[in-house]
């Protein structure tokens, strides 16, 4: 599902941030790529939105070589990946319903699909008692929990998070954590970037760990979680 | 684009427009100004175009003949003469016709002396072909032509109100040109900075639809929207605003001047708007649309 084969990377500023590093994340799985600020981690983030492009190597996502997808398909690519972020990134003026809705309108999804699908996730993730509420009237949780929503609706294949409990306490942080759990058993890939060991360890998934740009370790979980 | 998302980009532009208030007013006020001017030199260009053209047919070459020439020599000058893709018209004027013609100009009063004339008419040798021009830059051409034609004597021509007359509507062509051009670069200008602060209002927007998979047409429709609609906006206002001046100015005019009647003969404002009604929407529009994509192409790296 996610192939990185020999990818290098380095800016133009001529920081090198990635080098020469291998991952297979295979479909289903959930993932963590963790390491210390700087190590490069949001770099295959950004990688695999295909907002940059590796210096060297190359990239397979749902067996498409993200090397040869041209600028203007990247778009339908992207459809068949949800992102999540550290800092939300909600629409402040809209509410809950609309930030959901608005990852459909962009696809250029029907009215009828909206008003399907959009109270569908929004119940999956909890949120459906407050679809009228905006970003400002909720918690941290709740916000996250939304981008969730909104990540999912358009029904992606892979889900990428990073550092999606970056700005959340610890409850908030393992709701978030357990959503995730519960989105990757209904059969989504699921790829979360995050320093914080404490979720890593309790949660006993794959971890990948990053360092100076290189992959040092890669665990699978243990059996008898 | 699917009929929902136009209908969606449309409702997202008029909603930049009016989060950014104070922007696009001053753009549409900057738009309204440029076409504006520009319908003010039009109407006045269209009727000094007018002026200038009816000058220029009154202008005519005159053909003298020579002495003893037969009537049939003189009707083949004349078919030469229509022959010319530079003449709108041309009139045999006989030696008599002159003298009358003559009497007006210079006896009035003095019949008595045009009489003493009466049977030994001064304009005897006068017969001429009277020749009217269809654009006056080429009498220069035409006079050098007539004066090699046989049984020709004499070419007339008025030579410098025809390169005064042909100057000015150069000279104001150009002024009317660069005038507009530099409107309209600064429409562009003003209207490109209202998208721009479109632009870095909607930032994050931006990001997020093109991380959720939105396509390139899909980002820039709204900031197209908010040009055109600024665009359209800003020409429309003076449009009016020019109807009811030009009808208002004419009959003014007309009520006050009476005596420059015989002078200006106004185009009528049909004639004028159904030119300048569509140009200068198509010119906002095109400004907006155009200010637009230049600025999305700068900033929006869709």
């Amino acid at each position: 599902m996610i192939k990185m084969e020999h990818v290098s990377k380095t800016y133009q500023t001529g920081m090198p941030a990635l080098n020469d590093i291998n991952i297979h994340i295979r479909p289903g799985e959930f993932a963590f790529i963790t390491g210390t600020s700087g190590s490069g981690k949001s770099t295959i983030i950004k990688l695999l939105l295909d907002e940059l492009k590796p210096t060297k190597g190359k990239i397979l996502v749902n067996g498409k070589n993200l090397s040869k997808i041209s600028h203007r398909n990247i778009p339908y690519y992207r459809r068949n990946i949800g992102v999540v972020f550290q800092d939300f990134r909600l629409l402040q003026d809209r509410n809950v319903y609309e930030n959901v809705a608005f990852a459909l309108k962009v696809v250029e999804a029907t009215n009828r699909r909206i008003k399907k699908a959009v109270p569908e996730i929004l119940s999956t993730v909890g949120l459906a008692p407050k679809y009228r509420s905006f970003p400002k009237q909720l918690s941290g949780g709740e916000q996250q929990r939304v981008a969730i929503a909104r990540a999912l609706v358009n029904q992606p294949k892979i889900l990428l998070a990073d550092e999606p409990t970056g700005n959340l306490d610890d409850r908030n942080g393992w709701e978030i954590m357990r959503l995730l759990e519960d989105i990757n058993k209904k059969g989504t890939t699921v790829v979360v970037v995050t320093h914080n060991m404490e979720f890593v360890k309790k949660m006993n998934k794959r971890v990948i760990t990053i360092r100076k740009g290189q992959v040092v370790s890669d665990v699978e979980p243990t059996e008898e979680f | 684009m699917k009929i929902s998302s136009f209908f969606y980009s449309l409702k997202q532009g008029f909603k930049s427009i009016w989060r950014n208030k104070m922007f696009s007013l001053a753009s549409i006020a900057t738009m309204a100004a440029c076409i504006f001017l520009f319908g003010v030199f039009y109407s006045l260009g269209v009727n000094f175009s007018r002026m200038v053209d009816s000058a220029e047919e009154s202008i005519a070459i005159t053909v003298f003949f020579n002495e003893g020439i037969s009537d049939q020599q003189i009707k083949d000058i004349g078919k030469k003469i229509e022959k010319r893709p530079e003449v709108s018209s041309y009139k045999f004027v006989s030696a008599e016709e002159a003298w009358e013609s003559a009497k007006k100009d210079f006896f009035k009063g003095n019949d008595e002396v045009a009489a003493s004339f009466a049977d030994d008419n001064p304009m005897a040798n006068s017969a001429n072909y009277q020749i009217f021009m269809k654009d006056v830059s080429r009498q220069e051409t035409l006079v050098k032509y007539l004066q090699k034609v046989d049984g020709v004597r004499q070419v007339n021509q008025s030579q410098v109100a025809a390169k005064t007359l042909t100057d000015l509507s150069k000279l104001l062509s150009i002024i009317f040109v660069a005038i507009i051009l530099i409107l309209i670069a600064v429409a562009v200008f003003l209207i490109s900075n209202t998208i721009t602060v479109g632009i870095s209002v909607r930032k994050e927007e931006i990001a997020i639809m093109k991380l959720i998979g939105a396509k390139d047409s899909f980002v820039r429709a709204p900031f197209i929207v908010e040009g055109v609609v600024i665009g359209l906006i800003g020409s429309g206002i003076p449009v009016v605003l020019l109807w009811f001046m030009y009808q208002n100015i004419v009959r003014y005019i007309a009520a006050k001047f009476q005596f420059l009647s015989n002078i200006i003969n106004f185009v009528p404002e049909g004639t004028v708007f159904k030119v300048l009604v569509p140009i200068s929407l198509a010119l906002g529009v095109g400004i907006g649309y155009i200010g637009s994509r230049v600025t999305l192409h700068r900033h929006l790296n869709v």
